[in-house]
């Protein structure tokens, strides 16, 4: 099954704080280097981590969801710097 | 510089309740969201377990935005393609007061904030906390984003959700573990009101609710659910973030397979998709749970881990936790004591007087059989819909060898030692 989650976070409400990610990779080079697994790319539920041809990993935190997952799975090497948005910004449930 | 009684910050359950229970017994509050209104960053299920609310705002029937109150719950073991289950249905559920709603949270934290203001508290919304001020080791106040954005207090009150990275920061937890929470993704489905009525053979108000586990979870520890709202479907499905970690299942591919399901597939049909969430879920029960008060703060809520995942429950305990820190603040403030942590152990004794430690407390050693165990979300649901399929398949065979054959199934696939040791660790785990 394919399944196009750029499609579900479409359907979102987001105010993009242009300019200034809330996540970031601490040091790009562990994760093309260091990190075997790159789970990240898999499991962030907004397939915001990409694993590139190069085996780098680029985040793009645009369709952040906010859940926190990316953090707490990077146990191995706690290579991801997550903040909240600045107030105001990032998700915006309609429903919730 | 202006100093309040009490910072609350975030306006989930627990922030609410809190704030809402200080601000009416008089205390200056203010209370912190990062969102553009209450609700707009908050996620659940949801379901709304009257109870708790009841406690703290007990005419909340009358102007609360609540959906359906149920008056179904089916239990659904699935395999493939198939699902052998339970249900629970009553007309007495029909009778108000109602025990428990679906809710959608962006709506129903907006009400719920909305009460707060006119309590008394001031909500400032669109304002993220980026730490905790701190005094040695007193919290005395908060740090936020906006401009001359500190703020002071004699209390501290931490209800900003499972990720807490207040606490974290301040050290008064560690970072989450990821067997300590799991990760849920939903969807909100629209259907003409009428459909999904006639669907779930309800009428107006009435509700459905749908637990799942299975091989939906890919062999994951975890759930599935499906809500029935006012004109709306909940999907969703969640895990340990654990077992997505080793097995590297994207979790949208999870949630659309699960959708896909021929049981499930006919329910939802024609539903149009609104909205995508994720969230997690703190479900490491008592053994997982964070020092949760000291010297000038306190924790409610997800940030401390209070959800009973056996029982689905965590808003119930959220709103609890929430007005049993602010009874605790409130005693305090009366009897001229100080926020010190010794003071506040007060909150402790009552969370341990009540359902919450004494449910946390019955079920602490769940998580570490069900992780111990993935044999109850992979081999038995395959297992009990195997031996349905048999008995129920009428095809010349007679009875006794259906039941021999179903026998060997269960052995063969688990050994009579282990199923009894299952049993067993069920009993002890449950009891």
């Amino acid at each position: 099954m394919n399944v196009n989650v750029e499609e579900k976070l479409f359907q979102n409400r987001y105010k993009v704080d242009h300019g200034r990610p809330h996540i970031s990779i601490i040091n790009a080079e562990i994760c093309a280097v260091e990190c075997k697994t790159q789970q990240c790319t898999s499991i962030c539920p907004a397939n915001c981590y990409k694993a590139e041809g190069n085996g780098n990993v680029t985040l793009i935190t645009d369709g952040c969801l906010e859940c926190g997952t990316c953090r707490i799975i990077c146990t191995d090497f706690r290579n991801v710097d997550w903040e909240y948005p600045r107030g105001g910004y990032g998700i915006l449930f309609k429903f919730g | 510089m202006e100093k309040f009684d009490a910072i609350v910050v975030g306006a989930g359950p627990s922030g609410n309740a809190a704030a809402y229970t200080l601000a009416k017994a008089g205390l200056s509050v203010i209370q912190i969201e990062r969102g553009e209104y209450p609700g707009s960053k908050n996620v659940q299920g949801a379901i709304l377990y009257s109870d708790a609310l009841e406690k703290i705002i007990p005419e909340f029937r009358d102007e609360a935005p609540l959906e359906r109150h149920i008056i179904e719950q089916r239990m659904w073991v699935l395999d493939d393609d198939s699902y052998i289950g339970t249900s629970y249905r009553s007309d007495a559920f029909n009778k108000a007061p109602y025990n428990r709603y679906t809710i959608l949270r962006a709506q129903f934290d907006k009400w719920f904030s909305e009460k707060v203001s006119k309590a008394g508290a001031l909500v400032i919304c669109e304002t993220t906390v980026t730490d905790l001020i701190m005094d040695g080791n007193r919290v005395v106040g908060v740090q936020t984003d906006r401009e001359n954005g500190a703020l002071f207090a004699d209390i501290v009150i931490l209800a900003d959700g499972v990720n807490s990275l207040l606490a974290k920061k301040a050290g008064f937890h560690p970072e989450l573990n990821p067997g300590d929470v799991a990760l849920a993704v939903k969807e909100i489905l629209f259907l003409p009101q009428e459909t999904l009525e006639s669907r779930f053979n309800v009428k107006e108000g009435e509700g459905v609710v749908i637990e799942m586990m299975g091989k939906i979870t890919q062999g994951m520890m975890g759930t599935g659910f499906l809500y029935t709202n006012n004109e709306s479907l909940t999907i969703g499905v969640g895990c340990m973030l654990s077992d997505f970690k080793e097995k590297r299942v994207s979790p949208y591919l999870l949630l659309e397979q699960m959708k896909a399901h021929p049981a499930i597939a006919p329910m939802i049909a024609g539903g149009e998709m609104k909205e995508y969430t994720a969230h997690l879920i703190p479900e490491g029960g008592l053994k997982a749970m964070p020092q949760i008060y000291g010297d000038g703060w306190m924790i409610v809520g997800d940030s401390g881990m209070f959800v009973n995942a056996v029982h689905r429950e965590g808003s119930n305990l959220a709103m609890t936790t929430g007005r049993l820190a602010a009874e605790t603040v409130i005693g305090l403030k009366q009897a001229g004591k100080e926020m010190t942590k010794p003071n506040l152990s007060v909150y402790r004794a009552k969370l341990d007087d009540s359902f919450v430690m004494k449910d946390l407390s019955k079920y602490k050693d769940m998580p570490g059989v069900f992780h111990a165990n993935p044999q109850f979300f992979t081999t038995y649901p395959e297992l009990v819909n195997k031996a349905a399929h048999t008995m129920l398949t009428v095809d010349g065979v007679d009875k006794k060898t259906k039941e021999r054959e179903i026998v060997r199934s269960f052995t063969s696939s688990r050994s009579l030692a282990g199923l009894v040791g299952d049993a067993y660790k069920m009993w002890r785990a449950l009891r």
